[in-house]
């Protein structure tokens, strides 16, 4: 499919979604308006939707779940699933305030996902590629043995099948219920990293609203080429920790995609719309 | 136990019966009574009091025994398991972040890197060493010795006791998460052998980032965790005082890591903890690097990669439907 024909298919669901949506506002349903977070103008749900959840007044970035972020970046129809049989369990039987059990299965409801990561293959116009997306409804994106198992196993996939590998992440960082295991994660899809560093494979990172600690701290920013999402907050210690550590109001722009632009640590910022063509156009330069 | 030194809560009661044994001590010489036999018999008393509690402390007394401010560091630990150590400084990208010290040294009279997190004892070491919380260009230097004991085919040993990365603008500024993430990929490359102490404090991510070893070891009362256990209290019990809870939870200790796999081997402290006896830890810790050593030695470069490898990839517990 080529770029025109996706937007005309965008453009045919948006109509279809308008008509509904006229329906909807003389039912005069409340719960079809979202305020913008940021400027706080009244949105109509689907006008939001059509614009990618990107608020049409004043261009904030909402976050977004990865089934959203997979029909957003790659190519209709393209993407087939990889590896989602393998599942979480409760290897330390932890119990905080609940029980991660109670978590998951809360979590898995939710989210309608098994773990906090997508993996699989699609294309973004034309361009194979292996793909992990993160999901930050799933708790928090926390990185479990789930996720590092996934994220490894498309590495390895990526390499077997010479194709790039794109990581979108979103996640709080560590998923503490697993304790060291979660820990040891952030090592093992590190050294997967260093394979297809060996073998390679051209890796991009998508960071997106937000990436933390373990995650920032291990495969999401091992990539080739780091892209950033407009907005998304990314960084290794949390804003509060760092100013309780430092007794220091910090700037508010601190830790957003820009500010990380300005201090060298990504290569590119880009809006949610331009992503598509973006990764599509440096994929095209590399050859892959 | 020396009386000057800090004494924690549950040690207390050691403490009293040791100032007993002294007093004791005292009035027989002055007495000229005989009490040896008294003495001798409370003596066994108390030792076997000591080992019943340091062999069953909760992983909260541990955390004290790891944080404890007369824990043996880095500099002591070089000085008491190698010879002639020269020390390499800087990331030669603007700093020398003392919070990570390395260089090259004699063990048992052959060269390695040896790199480890640095802690200070007064105000002035731990403003100078950060208490021990490296910043990116701490890693980036470790880096940078990794890469030339690799060069030089010389085996690594890293020390680690840190309470975790630095949590600071500049170190934000400069990709702390970068600079750990990179470690954590470049020690899987190398083909040298590489083995990793836990000393003290193993805290998350800042930890891991010297600690991708072919053999991961820790003391005995060391910790090793994800997340400090008074933060994973803060957010998931939303109390930090809760801290000891979560550290049952989070199974710090070196033996629930030992039996999780995420170690390879417990070195064991002097009764009462390192700090009560440098030499005994130290010998012990060296020991442990020497038998490891003669075994890695025996591996090529490239099975030495592959061993390490194939150790971080097994690591984690899932279902596979
Ligand atoms: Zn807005």
């Amino acid at each position: 499919m080529t770029i025109q024909e996706w937007f005309d298919k965008r453009k045919e669901a948006q109509i279809e979604r308008r008509a509904k949506e006229m329906r909807g506002i003389e039912d005069a349903s409340p719960s079809l308006w979202i305020k913008c977070v940021h400027c706080e103008a009244q949105i109509l749900k689907t006008e939001l939707e059509d614009n990618m959840m990107v608020c049409p007044h004043c261009d904030y970035h909402f976050r977004i779940n990865a089934k959203t972020r997979v029909s957003q970046l790659l190519d209709e129809g393209s993407f087939e699933e990889f590896f989602k049989n393998i599942l979480p369990t409760d290897p330390l039987k932890f119990v905080d305030s609940e029980s991660y059990a109670d978590r998951l299965k809360k979590a898995q409801d939710k989210t309608g996902l098994d773990e906090a990561v997508i993996t699989g293959i699609g294309k973004i116009e034309g361009h194979k590629i292996a793909i992990a997306v993160m999901d930050f409804d799933y708790m928090g994106g926390s990185m479990g043995s789930v996720v590092g198992e996934k994220v490894t196993r498309m590495m390895e996939k990526a390499i077997e099948l010479k194709i790039p590998m794109l990581s979108v992440t979103s996640s709080g960082g560590a998923r503490m219920q697993e304790s060291a295991l979660s820990l040891m994660q952030m090592a093992k899809t590190s050294c997967a990293a260093g394979k297809l560093d060996e073998a390679g494979v051209l890796y991009i990172n998508l960071l997106t609203e937000p990436t933390f600690g373990g995650v920032t701290a291990s495969f999401g920013t091992l990539g080739d080429i780091i892209i950033a999402e407009q907005g998304a907050r990314i960084g290794f210690a949390g804003r509060r920790v760092i100013e309780q550590t430092i007794h220091q109001k910090l700037p508010s722009d601190f830790q957003t995609a820009e500010y990380l632009l300005k201090y060298g640590q990504v290569d590119i910022v880009s809006k949610r719309k331009n992503l598509r063509k973006t990764i599509a156009n440096i994929l095209d330069m590399h050859g892959v | 136990m020396g009386f000057n030194m800090a004494v924690l809560e549950f040690e207390k009661p050691i403490v009293e019966i040791e100032k007993k044994i002294n007093e004791l001590k005292k009035m027989s010489a002055e007495s000229g009574l005989d009490m040896e036999k008294q003495i001798k018999t409370f003596e066994k008393q108390a030792q076997d009091y000591k080992k019943e509690l340091y062999s069953k402390l909760k992983p909260s007394q541990k955390l004290q025994i790891a944080r404890h401010q007369e824990r043996p560091k880095f500099v002591e630990f070089v000085d008491l398991i190698c010879e002639d150590f020269i020390e390499l400084h800087g990331d030669r990208e603007g700093l020398d972040d003392r919070a990570i010290a390395g260089g090259l040294a004699k063990f048992e009279g052959k060269p390695v890197m040896i790199i480890g997190i640095q802690k200070g004892r007064t105000t002035k070491e731990n403003l100078d060493c950060n208490f021990g919380m490296p910043q990116p260009q701490g890693y980036r230097k470790a880096l940078r010795l990794f890469k030339h004991a690799n060069k030089f085919n010389l085996p690594i040993i890293t020390l680690i006791d840190t309470p975790g990365a630095y949590p600071g603008i500049k170190a934000e500024e400069t990709g702390q998460g970068m600079a750990i993430a990179t470690n954590l990929r470049e020690m899987s490359k190398l083909d040298v052998p590489v083995i990793s102490i836990i000393t003290g404090e193993g805290c998350s991510g800042g930890a891991l980032g010297l600690a991708v070893a072919n053999r991961v070891m820790m003391f005995e009362h060391a910790y090793y965790t994800v997340i400090s256990p008074e933060g994973c209290a803060s957010i998931l019990w939303r109390d930090a005082a809760l801290y000891a809870e979560a550290a049952e939870a989070l199974k710090i200790t070196s033996a629930d890591l030992l039996k999780l796999g995420i170690i390879d081997e417990e070195i064991k402290e002097p009764l009462g903890g390192a700090h009560i006896d440098y030499r005994g830890a130290a010998k012990n810790m060296k020991n442990a690097i020497s038998k490891a050593l003669k075994e890695l030695s025996k591996l090529s470069p490239e099975e030495l990669k592959e061993e390490r490898y194939n150790k971080f990839r097994a690591m984690g517990q899932f279902i596979e439907g």
